[in-house]
């Protein structure tokens, strides 16, 4: 039976702003069936982003919606949490909004572990811009701004949250399309801060660039190049060269920040 | 009533041609005319549900 | 009974005018010298059960005190010149997104960490054209701890009047001087609450000018679902381009302060019905300003003080209805003549302006504004 798609998105916003192939069109789809899994209520919940092709996304969903400032999000969502915990926050955006400019806001909302969940979609680049390097562009990589091969190391992006005290990290690809609704509901479920990394495509501004035929291939690679967790048990070194892993990539139990600030009025209050 | 076809709704205007949904559907069910995804072959269909599942445009709904 | 009275700091008050106003949500980050009103609302907020946040950084800090308006909050930054400048780039988003806000910034010398903890006037240009595009501004320049105190309550009743930032602006001097203060009663000062939608969710717009020049604005968490962006928007809060709706809405945005400058601008006059010349100060230069105006006037010279409190949208018809009966303006400010050059644009060459302009984080004496006086001819 099709999912009903229809019941959260906007009427008459689609089609969407990306281009042919892109896979965040796969993330927002899943994002949306995991919504559909947790039960969350439209006017309970916000959907904030920063500015780039998937900050885009919050514009077709019919939530709560803030498309806030290049890199901000995480900030402006922390304050609407802080705000009002009992609503649902949700983050959406790319590599470059969330490790870059956003990097700062990005690894504190981590550290506080503030009951969040932030979905990045990693194509690598800068798309909005035309295709630069980004902060997750592999070393030697072509962009509009390398085109003499990358010289910046990348980021590992689920690694770097998970060093700055994110509490759910967990990674999907656009090809595995069916995992990415099951990722991102087992991390809004997770009370305190959540990333779910999407290793994307960029046909248009990366997959041009880097030698890729299609957008078939584009995913084909996702596909190749990635191993889930539990497989990669079982696999030697070897195998593992080059290899990204995915699915839930670490968790555990911490506390939360919003409920610790409501330690905070309990005791500012006992003190009155 | 096993046998009973599908169908599958292509949305022209939301479709922006990408072959996600021709190249991985096992049973080439579905080519690319003009720009934009049609059925060529419903008889063929599965139900597995790739193309919809995998569509990045919201362009097809497939109902079993 | 007696009212309450206290001995306060500035910036101490400041935070009690925010608590007064109903101020529920803090977010800031330290920096010399505005800490205190960090401080002192991390220990009374909780008490009335709202929030306090220390962020990341300057802009992280302006990103939450939007996200916490957001939902309803009257909510309160603090900062300084350095901060100001980080905070430029969410201000703007405010303004277009029409974000009700009050930014306390407290004014240091400057370029750049220029002076940490020397006083400054500096920052009154920034607080108009600071962040890119045209923008409303709202600018309260108080002098006096009594009036941070007021002028806080007013900063948040024009930011939520009106939908928009507005930034309250003492000099370090005004921010760290101790005064005694004289606390009004509950129901005593006005306090305003933004216009919340009377439609039903289904039918909410959030820029729905058929409200007027400032549309009602709904809370995230209230029921209403609606879009909010920084990008040019249409009356639904969607994105557009088209040029008759980014030309009114740029419009609107301004026209909502500058339409209504009666109601936001705010002066004293202090002998200057019969002055010749005419001191503008304001900020801890008006204190210095008034003596000298009470000095001279004993010496035979018809000098009187005019006083900006709100400095955005300032008060040009006046000065220029004061500019034809005067001799000259003197202007006294600790920068370097930020506040002539708003003179001289409004009072048609009626008369010449003598400038005082000290950046060496000296406070400007009655002497200096005297001695120009003097060179009147």
């Amino acid at each position: 039976m099709a999912f009903d798609y229809d019941k959260y998105l906007r009427p008459n916003k689609l089609p969407h702003i990306w281009c042919p192939g892109c896979g965040h069109g796969i993330v927002m789809k899943g994002l949306i069936r995991a919504i559909d899994t947790c039960g969350l209520k439209k006017e309970d919940t916000a959907i904030v982003s920063g500015i780039g092709c998937a900050s885009r996304l919050p514009g077709y969903l019919d939530f709560c919606t803030l498309h806030t400032a290049h890199g901000r999000a995480a900030a402006f969502a922390t304050g609407v949490k802080m705000a009002r915990p009992e609503m649902n926050v949700i983050l959406v955006g790319g590599d470059g909004d969330g490790t870059a400019i956003g990097g700062n806001h990005f690894i504190h909302a981590c550290r506080r572990n503030i009951n969040m969940t932030y979905i990045i979609m990693n194509n690598k680049i800068y798309g909005m811009t035309g295709g630069q390097f980004s902060p997750a562009t592999p070393t030697g990589d072509k962009a509009s701004t390398t085109v003499y091969g990358n010289p910046d190391p990348a980021f590992d992006i689920a690694k770097l949250a998970i060093g700055a005290g994110a509490t759910f990290v967990a990674r999907g690809t656009a090809f595995h399309a069916n995992q990415i609704d099951k990722l991102i509901a087992e991390a809004i479920q997770h009370k305190g801060f959540s990333v779910v990394e999407i290793l994307d495509d960029c046909p248009t501004t990366y997959g041009r660039r880097n030698k890729f035929k299609s957008v078939i291939e584009m995913m084909n690679h996702l596909k190749e190049t990635t191993v889930p967790v539990k497989a990669a048990e079982k696999m030697s070194p070897e195998q593992l060269k080059g290899k990204v892993l995915t699915g839930v990539l670490y968790k555990e139990e911490k506390p939360e920040y919003t409920e610790e600030y409501a330690k905070v009025i309990q005791r500012a209050q006992a003190a009155k | 009533m096993e046998n009973k076809l599908p169908t599958i709704e292509i949305i022209e205007k939301y479709c922006k041609g990408c072959y996600i949904c021709v190249e991985f559907c096992p049973k080439q069910v579905l080519e690319i005319k003009g720009f934009v995804v049609s059925v060529k072959n419903l008889e063929a269909c599965i139900k597995c549900m790739q193309c919809e599942l995998r569509c990045p445009d919201f362009a097809i709904k497939v109902t079993a | 009974m007696a009212k309450k009275v206290a001995f306060l700091q500035g910036n101490e008050a400041a935070a009690q005018g925010a608590l007064y106003a109903g101020c529920k949500f803090f977010a800031g980050y330290p920096i010399t010298p505005s800490t205190e009103v960090a401080e002192v609302m991390s220990v009374e907020l909780p008490k009335i059960g709202g929030k306090f946040i220390q962020m990341e950084d300057e802009i992280g800090a302006m990103a939450a005190l939007l996200g916490g308006a957001l939902t309803g909050a009257k909510a309160l930054t603090s900062t300084s010149g350095p901060g100001l400048s980080l905070k430029q780039e969410l201000i703007g988003y405010g303004c277009i997104a029409e974000i009700p806000c009050v930014i306390y910034n407290v004014m240091r010398g400057g370029p750049s960490t220029g002076m940490p903890t020397g006083p400054s006037q500096s920052d009154i240009m920034a607080a108009k054209w600071g962040t890119h595009g045209d923008h409303p501004a709202i600018c309260l320049v108080p002098a006096s701890v009594q009036e941070v105190y007021e002028e806080t309550i007013r900063a948040f009743n024009l930011a939520e009047k009106y939908r928009t930032p507005v930034m309250i602006m003492p000099d370090e001097i005004v921010a760290h001087m101790r005064e005694r203060i004289v606390f009004p009663e509950p129901g005593e000062i006005e306090v305003i609450d933004r216009t919340t939608p009377s439609v039903p969710p289904e039918q909410y717009k959030p820029y729905d000018t058929s409200f007027g020049d400032v549309p009602p604005l709904a809370a995230f968490g209230s029921g209403y679902k609606f879009h909010v962006t920084g990008l040019n928007k249409l009356p639904d809060g969607f994105p557009t381009t088209k040029a008759e709706y980014v030309q009114a809405e740029e419009e609107r945005q301004v026209r909502k302060v500058e339409g209504n400058a009666a109601d936001i601008m705010k002066w004293e006059e202090y002998l200057c019905e019969d002055a010749e010349i005419i001191v503008v100060a304001f900020g801890s230069t008006s204190r210095s300003a008034r003596f000298a105006v009470d000095q001279a006037r004993k010496q035979g010279i018809k000098a009187g003080l005019f006083r900006p409190i709100t400095f955005w949208p300032f008060p040009e018809a006046r000065l220029l209805e004061l500019s034809k009966q005067v001799k000259a303006f003197i202007s006294p400010e600790m920068n370097l003549g930020m506040c002539a050059g708003v003179i001289k644009g409004c009072i048609e060459g009626n008369a010449p302006i003598l400038g005082i302009f000290r950046v060496d984080g000296e406070p400007i004496n009655p002497d200096q504004i005297i001695d120009k006086m003097k060179e009147v001819k």
